[in-house]
């Protein structure tokens, strides 16, 4: 049995390490809150918020605060079961995600040697939670962001997965902790730069970030699933989002960039552990933000087309690509070539299919005439 | 310690991670519900919409197309279900492995295949 940091028990020792990450994800939800604030002010040429607190720092802490006392409604309409478990089902999923997330050597709350597989099958359910939450609320638009959510998901489901087994083929194990042991020379990044882009693509479809927010789309669904939802239940939803956000850098960070050992091997301290982890999560979620900031809201069709006509296949291309390499024993640096080359087919495929909509067009056509007749 | 209690003690943390998430979401209504001000009106609880009330209720009809999409989808999760315990091991079984798990993509790429011909993919 391995033994735990705090030499107890197993149930004392999960439930010790538990509460701490209840700590941690709290922090660090509100303070991604403030940082995606200041950032996007920034990127907008404006200051974000100043006012409460030194540099605006107590923002989070005030809107967390009105949210507590805002009254929690219900509509008459809803169906009182779906509504009022619609947040459990999408917050515990995104919390169990944090069982397997390594933030350093010895601290992660359990190794699971099928790391990756539970965590792609736990952060999965959590969409269960989006559907009961537009289908309960009992109104059009939460219906329709309901189901908006669930099509983007599942179809995002698959090049996430696809890419994250391409990288656990090179490690040959699930275990995300041995998956980052594997990368203290190189990171896989080096090796995968296409499943990384795959991955990275698919990691933000499944957070529901911009530019694929179209089942919270403002401007469209006015909200989502969230629309009828107020108060504390509401702010469910959003510490929920942003925990998934910072789980999903921490992930990206250990997978790709090597989490805690590359560049400085394992024999460093646990502070320098910690430190790589954050300064790597920290440059992803700047990443996702600079991502907000400056790429538009797709359109429902390009969002799926996106899915499954060249994510999916290219992401299969890079499995089959990654067995034929170390199956024959080739020289590694193939891999790193063919996945900068999937890369230019990836970015040319998107800008062809930005420049030149054409099925787009010939659909909206045919629903012109559709229509006329 | 013999493996099933290793497993199950591995498995530990999973559980309680569940029991702890859930009681955070409870005491945060909880708390909301000592902390917050109720007022039951009557208008307050109608359903949100632009100004006038719906009609009807709102589960009534969804697009075909979602189910599309669901059903590509079971297809292709269980796909990736097979391939990861190859993608653990095809170091030790070796090229033929390999070629079987090509095939098996392959075949599952026609079908990918047949449903973008078949207009499957496309978002209409």
């Amino acid at each position: 049995m391995p033994e735990g940091l705090f030499g107890l028990n197993p149930w004392l020792d999960g439930l010790i390490r538990l509460l701490l990450i209840v700590g941690l994800m709290t922090v660090v939800a509100m303070g991604l809150i403030y940082i995606e604030r200041k950032v996007l002010g920034r990127f907008h040429a404006r200051v974000g918020p100043q006012r409460t607190g030194p540099f605006g720092l107590l923002q989070s802490v005030a809107d967390a605060l009105k949210l507590i006392g805002k009254e929690d409604l219900r509509p008459r309409n809803a169906d009182p079961w779906t509504f009022e478990f619609g947040p459990y089902l999408v917050f515990i999923p995104i919390f169990m995600g944090f069982v397997v997330q390594p933030f350093m050597a010895d601290f992660n709350v359990r190794v699971l040697d099928l790391g990756i597989l539970y965590f792609v099958a736990v952060s999965s359910v959590s969409i269960v939670g989006w559907v009961m939450a537009g289908w309960g609320s009992d109104n059009r638009y939460a219906m329709i962001g309901g189901m908006r959510a669930a099509a983007q998901a599942i179809s995002y489901e698959l090049p996430f997965v696809l890419s994250l087994l391409a990288v656990s083929m090179l490690s040959g194990t699930l275990n995300i902790n041995e998956i980052v042991l594997a990368q203290w020379q190189v990171p896989n990044i080096v090796w995968q730069p296409l499943a990384f882009v795959i991955f990275f693509i698919a990691a933000l479809a499944e957070l529901n970030r911009p530019p694929f927010d179209i089942p919270v789309g403002e401007s469209e669904v006015v909200g989502g699933p969230f629309v009828e939802y107020s108060g504390i239940r509401w702010s469910m939803f959003f510490l929920g989002e942003y925990a998934s956000l910072f789980i999903m850098s921490i992930l990206i960070s250990a997978v790709f960039l090597g989490g805690y050992v590359w560049p400085f091997g394992q024999e460093l301290g646990i502070g320098f552990q910690l430190l790589l982890t954050v300064i790597k999560a920290s440059l992803l979620i700047f990443l996702i933000i600079w991502v907000r900031a400056s790429v538009p809201r797709l359109r429902i069709d390009q969002l799926m087309g996106y899915a499954w006509k060249i994510l999916v296949p290219l992401a299969l291309v890079q499995i089959l690509v990654n067995g034929f390499v170390l199956v024959y024993d080739l020289p590694m640096p193939i891999l790193t070539v063919v996945g900068l080359g999937g890369i230019a087919l990836l970015s040319w495929l998107t800008e062809r299919a930005i420049r030149k909509p054409r099925a787009a067009r010939a659909s909206a056509i045919a629903l012109q005439s559709e229509a006329a007749s | 310690m013999g493996p099933a209690e290793t497993l199950f003690s591995n498995y530990i943390p999973v559980l309680l991670a569940t029991i702890v998430g859930f009681i955070l979401v409870l005491s945060a209504l909880l708390g909301a519900r000592l902390l917050a001000p109720f007022s039951r009106e009557r208008e307050k609880s109608t359903t949100y919409e632009c100004g006038m009330l719906p009609i009807q209720r709102s589960a009534t009809n969804v697009g075909m197309r979602f189910y599309l999409y669901a059903i590509l989808f079971v297809i292709f999760d269980v796909e990736a279900v097979f391939i990861f315990p190859w993608a653990v091991s095809f170091m030790t079984l070796g090229a033929q492995a390999y070629w079987l798990m090509v095939a098996f993509i392959a075949i599952l790429a026609l079908g990918l295949g047949y449903a973008w011909k078949k207009g499957a993919l496309q978002w209409r």
